[in-house]
């Protein structure tokens, strides 16, 4: 198992934040919008080098969207801030036809994502926005592992074309993606190679896997850690190269088994190559307050829920 | 500047293309499109500054329309035909399978003079706003034009929208409510009151005209008025009462008609209300 040195201790919002202000400086069309959560979404920088370029929408997110559309229809590439089931949930109708349907050129960029939201509880806590988003046609949806990657993403999605679907989190992770790391939308990143078991990890939960691969490999397991940071399109070829050569799968994300990256994942073997599959993820239930790691235990995301699955995976093989 | 006897042989010619094209497909929305006849051939023959034969998606550099009650295509897409975007002899494919002309309004087909897609209500004075402070940050004093229905103000979007506009001074933007006081359901009065429409917008801080929208002398009025009234810093609303089904005696007067189609026997009533033109139909 690699090891996986911890570069620092960061929020992703932050790598957002700092890859909106990159962004910013490469392309003057870059435009963001925010409603009355500047701060939580680390978007201050953008907003004080480029005061013309943002845009305050207050507490009023389905107009922000229609904004965004209108300000991208014209040629600007406008970046929307606020938290993600307000990003998602609330303006769900705004997206699909402004947004998705239109093929604005809108960035969605969503904070506060999954339960390490923590103690603000389930009315904050969204755990269905990937599926709500991944089912729009010709959306894009990326959901990074850290900081360095986060404000990689950020500064990718500004350079394509099309509607994007950014989420991530709240809480200090570990950074452990050097930050020349290249990051390609819609290509899977190789953590760690093995040959017992896949594990398809995204946003958070890719350090849970990392984790998980460590004591897997202390049991004479040899994990293979992928991380699918774009959900949509899906890396189909690194997915199914992978399972070919373990035989079983686990993915883990923080978010419901229904939508999320495992049913993606399932979809996709089921068709092409059935094998056996176990999940890492939020069986239909809200989510609660508590501390993110608390409620990772609680609702079974936690590194060793990653090793319990990988166990039953490998069970599974014939 | 076109003449208003001209303009008025247009706007037939629009209605018999909307009672035409709905009555074909059987399907769609008739009254307000005919209510709204007189405004859109005014705005698209008149006042807008467009360059229908060469269509791009950004409208950089020209007045931009945007329909938001996106149920009223029939006209639009008339109105649009016969402006230029595209072929009037498209109008026959209305609501038909692989047609451009989408029930409601969209881009996804690449129909030239659509540039956003509507039929949700009460999303495009959002979008309006949006491109209209996209004009401001590139210099582009062009100006942004949205319609809306009446009954689609009920929608909690336009209301953001509306507060949206005053705090950023969304002055290079002319929104038209078509006041016609009927919905699916009946008069917007019994379905939901959107009472003193005018001291809710003054509220807001908007300059708030009105005009007849089936009236030519009103509509040439009050356009040049509320154009005088771009760039003062604060956005425009005009507020348009029209007749839903004008035009055609027996869908006036009633809710009756906002997304229905004519039977044959109606048709051919219809059609001797709208005589044939010198544009031919399509």
């Amino acid at each position: 198992m690699r090891k996986y040195e911890i570069l620092g201790n960061k929020d992703t919002r932050s790598g957002f934040g700092a890859g909106l202000l990159e962004a910013g400086n490469e392309n003057e069309n870059v435009v963001a919008l925010c409603a009355d959560l500047t701060g939580s979404l680390m978007m201050d920088a953008f907003k004080d080098k480029y005061p013309e370029r943002f845009f305050q929408a207050g507490i009023a997110e389905a107009n922000m969207m229609g904004v965004a559309a209108g300000l991208a229809i014209g040629g600007k590439v406008p970046f929307t801030g606020t938290f993600a089931n307000f990003s998602t949930g609330r303006v769900y109708d705004q997206i699909r036809q402004s947004i998705a349907y239109s093929n604005t050129n809108v960035k969605i960029c969503a904070s506060h994502a999954g339960l390490t939201l923590g103690e603000d509880g389930a009315t904050h806590q969204i755990l269905e926005d990937i599926g709500l988003m991944k089912m729009l046609p010709g959306m894009t949806v990326i959901n990074p592992c850290d900081y360095n990657q986060t404000k990689a993403a950020t500064i990718a999605i500004a350079k394509m074309i099309g509607p994007v679907y950014l989420r991530f989190g709240r809480p200090k992770w570990p950074v452990f993606i050097s930050e020349d790391t290249p990051f390609i939308i819609g290509k899977a990143l190789m953590i760690n190679e093995g040959t017992d078991v896949s594990i398809f990890a995204t946003g958070h939960l890719v350090w849970k896997a990392i984790e998980a691969g460590a004591i897997l490999a202390e049991r004479g397991i040899s994990a293979e850690i992928i991380n699918i940071h774009t959900i949509k399109p899906l890396d189909v070829d690194a997915v199914i190269a992978s399972a070919k050569k373990t035989g079983c799968v686990v993915t883990a994300e923080e978010h419901q088994m229904n939508g999320g990256l495992g049913d993606s994942i399932a979809q996709l073997l089921a068709l092409k190559m059935p094998t056996p599959l176990e999940m890492v993820a939020v069986n239909d239930s809200f989510g609660e307050s508590g501390t993110p790691e608390e409620l990772l235990v609680k609702y079974h995301l936690d590194s060793q829920d990653v090793v319990e699955a990988a166990m039953r995976a490998i069970a599974r093989k014939r | 500047m076109k003449a208003v006897t001209e303009l008025q042989t247009i706007a037939t010619q629009v209605r018999r293309d909307i009672v035409r094209m709905v009555y074909d497909v059987k399907s769609g929305h008739p009254g307000g499109s005919l209510g709204c006849a007189d405004f859109l051939t005014s705005l698209y023959f008149k006042y807008l500054k467009h360059n229908p034969a060469k269509f791009e998606l950004t409208g950089n550099k020209e007045d931009v329309f945007f329909l938001s009650n996106g149920h009223i295509s029939p006209v639009f897409y008339s109105v649009l035909a016969r402006s230029g975007y595209f072929p009037v002899s498209e109008l026959s494919t209305f609501r038909k399978l692989n047609t451009r002309l989408q029930g409601h309004p969209t881009t996804h087909e690449g129909l030239p003079g659509v540039r956003v897609a509507s039929g949700s209500l009460g999303q495009g004075i959002s979008v309006a706003a949006g491109l209209a402070l996209e004009k401001k940050l590139s210099k582009d004093n062009s100006t942004v034009w949205v319609l809306t229905g009446d009954g689609e103000l009920q929608e909690g979007q336009i209301w953001e929208a509306v507060m949206f506009s005053k705090h950023y001074k969304i002055d290079n933007m002319i929104v038209t409510v078509d006041f016609n006081q009927a919905q699916i359901d009946g008069s917007t009065g019994d379905v939901m009151g959107i009472t003193e429409l005018s001291s809710k917008f003054l509220a807001f801080g908007w300059d708030v005209l009105e005009m007849d929208g089936n009236d030519f002398n009103s509509i040439d009025t009050v356009i040049p008025q509320a154009q005088s009234k771009l760039g003062q810093g604060k956005p425009i609303v005009i507020i348009m009462k029209t007749e839903m089904g004008q035009g055609v005696d027996f869908m006036m007067g009633s809710h009756a008609w906002h997304g229905k189609a004519p039977s044959q026997e109606q048709f051919d009533h219809a059609m001797a209300q709208l005589p044939e033109t010198v544009l031919g139909d399509y």
